[in-house]
């Protein structure tokens, strides 16, 4: 099956009714492995047993930064190349990727006040994660302010791809500027920092966390063809009403006559 | 049972946390997939069908 094969909606579900459990089942078998390798982790000498908090606030962070990276892709797929599922699959994608920034903000801040003694900085790598949050929310709101989806779809691409800036600053964040926060352990240049004590069940639970991205996004996706299906079968059966009604006895000279 | 130390309530927090939003998370998404197929459904039995001449209830 080629992606062009899955343009089609209706192939999509299909396919999306075959993978749905398998994906379910293999996301809840790695976050049972995953939270079992955190439970065991040991203590760190320096944070104690707060360590347990990054192996949670570590993967939010990277997919809230994965899930915008993909929903610029796929807003390239409906400027470009007018992909039907493109636009689905930004729209399903954004209330997930604000779930994980939100989860990102919380755990961070709840490992800084012990670690750090505040729960908040207004640090750069700080700051640029709440503007990706609130990014996310202003994307959810256009999509639900205009209601024409292909209207919409084409100023929420353009808006995606603008938010896009966003992810490099996050990323490097860390490095152009002095920060409270730590600068990057795991992905750098020359290889993680980290002890495999707790490389190894961070690893897991980004692995186990990605998954439930894939299976949530699949999911969302599919409900978002079906209202898109719900919506095109409500004007249909509009449209219907109104080529039966006579021209005297339209809707709005019903309601004017009632005035 | 796991000693988590003297800040156990930001790690409880935490983990709570992420089970409390990712629950929602799943519980919307499965609850929205239901109300899309209960409308399929009422403008199936108010007889609107697809330009395809398949039945909108026709979910993989």
């Amino acid at each position: 099956m080629t992606l062009l094969d899955l343009a089609n909606p209706s192939r999509f579900l299909s396919l999306a009714a075959r993978l749905l459990p398998w994906l379910a089942a293999i996301t809840v078998a790695l976050l049972v492995v995953g939270l079992y390798l955190c439970a065991t982790a040991p203590d760190d000498y320096q944070q104690g047993a707060t360590v347990k908090i990054m192996f949670i606030h570590v993967p939010n962070a990277w997919l809230s930064m994965f899930v915008w990276t993909i929903m610029s892709v796929a807003s390239l797929g409906t400027l470009v190349w007018r992909h039907p599922l493109a636009d689905v699959a930004a729209k399903a994608a954004a209330p997930i990727g604000a779930s994980f920034t939100f989860l990102a903000l919380v755990t961070g801040s709840l490992w800084g006040r012990p670690m750090w003694g505040t729960y908040w900085e207004w640090d750069a790598r700080l700051t640029s994660v709440l503007i990706l949050f609130l990014m996310y929310l202003g994307l959810i709101a256009l999509w639900r302010a205009v209601e024409d989806p292909s209207r919409a779809a084409r100023a929420a691409a353009v808006l995606t791809l603008v938010g896009a800036i966003n992810i490099p600053i996050i990323k490097f964040s860390v490095d152009w500027w002095n920060t409270l926060h730590q600068p990057a352990s795991v992905m750098r240049i020359g290889g993680s920092t980290l002890d495999r004590a707790f490389l190894i069940p961070l690893l897991a639970m980004a692995v186990a966390f990605s998954l439930l991205f894939v299976t949530l996004h699949v999911a969302a996706m599919r409900n978002e063809i079906l209202r898109r299906r719900v919506r095109s079968l409500q004007m249909q059966q509009a449209r219907g009403y109104a080529s039966e009604v006579p021209a005297g006895n339209a809707p709005s000279q019903i309601a004017g006559a009632a005035s | 049972m796991i000693d988590l130390g003297p800040y156990a309530s930001f790690i409880a927090t935490s983990y709570f946390a992420v089970a409390l939003v990712v629950g929602l998370l799943i519980g919307w998404i499965a609850l929205d997939y239901r109300a899309q197929k209960a409308r399929l459904r009422t403008l199936e039995q108010s007889g609107i069908g697809r330009r395809s001449g398949r039945s909108p209830m026709d979910i993989p």
